[in-house]
């Protein structure tokens, strides 16, 4: 029994001194210990499995907490998102829904998350509007991004640093709020020229689904441009103005508060797509762990049983080899 | 036991696909089609995204003849509170006066200031406080009323508010700044309009 503990002590130092490739015994996962077996070391470590294993348990159970979390918090946020959804759609019966609509100023105003492991929405988010981007910058016409999030910050300064007018970030550190979104719109209204904004976020259609989604308000010039034109605001001239002096002025509110509340809508639409999006790869991050963990107790279990197999017929040999 | 088997037995068979309320499935219009024409030039291997008017339920056209109920929508930031309600008669508080809007009212879009909204069906009478909003009020007798906040009248407090109009018309005769004369006006403004709701 003493005899077999020492030899394993002494199995366990044989590799690092024999094998070629110290390093990747350590780091690389099998292939290595089935190696040293091969140069005429007998033992295989079966250490450096149980490590990984070890971690990867681990990472097993911090992902599935993730998304006990993210699970959490989507219930809480998706009750509220779908009580905001009313608020956009009296704007789009009244004003119609134009995103093809031709202006000279475009502001594309992209939301995405400020945390990561979220799965791909913020890059979907910052496609659709870098093509957005794409269609709206011609000879006459330009566009300009106002980033909300982190993430959006990080992917959209590598290569349009020059067009970025406004970045916000940490939207969520406080509940959010519909104050919080209108002082965030008064804050885009007041420093950036645009005559069209563009709102790219990901809206919510079910745990698995997000959808990304655009939708455009007008400045109050561009609507009377657009009425006067016909099309489908036309019916906006038979519409009396009640209140303000004078129609331009009531026609200014109202862009701004279609502003702050299809941000509002489109903030708590983002907020429940990255609990979702987060859910799902948490889930699939952990389950590919614990398959990953399966694969490797089998293995654990293979080189165990060899190297008791091997002592075995190393003690039986010798008995023999005394006796005969 | 056997109920309960019953129940839910009943509940799987005739259980479908819950849509919410307030949207329909997405492919409800194909959306702009210039829109998406421009986009397929420039990004071919992206979908295009969604547009509002896709997650939305097509309003009815106006109607030839005067209908007999309008139809309201009433929605707040966090909830909708009337959606698709059909009543008589709603009276708003337009920045001109109130204005009481019946099915067949000429379109129009109304800018409103804190004061009483009040709600007619049949003998039902429902009143409500409302902050700042907009009213739109449609050819089809459909009418959206959007406010930032809405309180129901028996919810608000007479001694608050007596309090908070003298604190706030002290406000006002000692304002500096333009800016704080701007919102010592508003407190002044608002808090008048509850009063006014509270007693009229």
């Amino acid at each position: 029994m003493a005899m077999a503990a020492l030899r394993r002590e002494g199995r366990r130092f044989v590799p690092l001194a024999y094998s070629p490739t110290p390093i990747n015994a350590i780091r690389s996962t099998l292939a290595p210990t089935e190696e040293q077996v091969g140069l005429g070391v007998r033992s295989i470590s079966t250490q450096v499995v149980r490590n990984r294993m070890k971690s990867v348990k681990n990472i097993q159970k911090i992902t599935k907490a993730m998304k006990m979390v993210a699970a959490s918090k989507l219930r809480a946020i998706q009750v509220r998102a779908e009580n905001s959804r009313g608020l956009w759609q009296p704007f789009t019966a009244l004003l119609g829904d134009t995103p093809s609509v031709n202006v000279k100023k475009n502001v594309i105003v992209t939301i995405s998350s400020d945390k990561g492991l979220c799965g791909g929405i913020n890059s979907t988010s910052v496609k659709i509007s870098r093509a957005l981007h794409k269609i709206n910058s011609g000879p006459e016409t330009e566009s300009k991004y106002v980033i909300l999030g982190e993430k959006g910050k990080a992917q959209l300064t590598r290569d349009s640093k020059n067009d970025i007018e406004l970045i916000m970030t940490e939207l969520q550190k406080n509940f959010l709020n519909y104050t919080q979104v209108s002082v965030l719109a008064d804050d885009i209204l007041k420093n950036v020229e645009f005559d069209a904004l563009r709102i790219v976020f990901n809206k919510f259609q079910s745990v698995v689904s997000f959808l990304p989604t655009t939708a455009t308000v007008l400045s109050p010039e561009v609507v009377e441009r657009e009425s006067e034109a016909g099309g489908k605001i036309g019916d906006l001239d038979s519409y009396e103005i009640e209140g303000g002096e004078t129609k331009s002025e009531v026609l200014q509110n109202l862009a701004e508060f279609q502003f702050s509340c299809v941000m509002f809508n489109a903030v708590l639409e983002n907020a429940c797509s990255e609990q979702g999006a987060r859910m799902s790869a948490m889930d699939s991050s952990s389950r590919n762990a614990g398959e990953m963990l399966d694969r490797l107790t089998l293995t654990y279990n293979r080189t165990r049983q060899a190297s008791i197999t091997t002592e075995l017929t190393e003690i039986i040999s010798g008995a023999s080899a005394l006796e005969g | 036991m056997f109920r309960q088997a019953a129940h839910r037995l009943l509940t799987r068979s005739t259980t479908i696909r819950r849509l919410y309320s307030t949207e329909v499935a997405t492919d409800a219009s194909s959306g702009d089609s210039a829109f998406v024409e421009a986009w397929k030039k420039v990004a071919p291997n992206i979908d295009p995204p969604k547009t509002p008017i896709q997650f939305m339920e097509p309003r009815p056209p106006t109607p030839s003849t005067l209908p007999s109920k309008l139809t309201v929508n009433f929605v707040l930031p966090y909830a909708a509170e009337l959606s698709k309600a059909e009543v008589d008669m709603v009276i708003v508080p337009a920045t001109t006066g109130q204005m009481g809007i019946l099915p067949g009212h000429v379109p129009t879009i109304a800018e409103l200031k804190p004061g009483l909204l009040s709600v007619h069906e049949g003998n039902d009478v429902k009143k409500y406080f409302i902050s700042s909003g907009f009213a739109f009020v449609h050819s089809n007798s459909y009418t959206d009323i959007l406010a930032v906040e809405a309180v129901p009248l028996d919810r608000i407090d007479p001694a608050q508010v007596q309090k908070g109009l003298s604190e706030f018309t002290q406000k006002l005769s000692s304002a500096s700044t333009d800016l704080d004369k701007a919102e010592a006006q508003i407190g002044v403004d608002v808090h008048s309009a509850l009063n006014s709701a509270l007693t009229g």
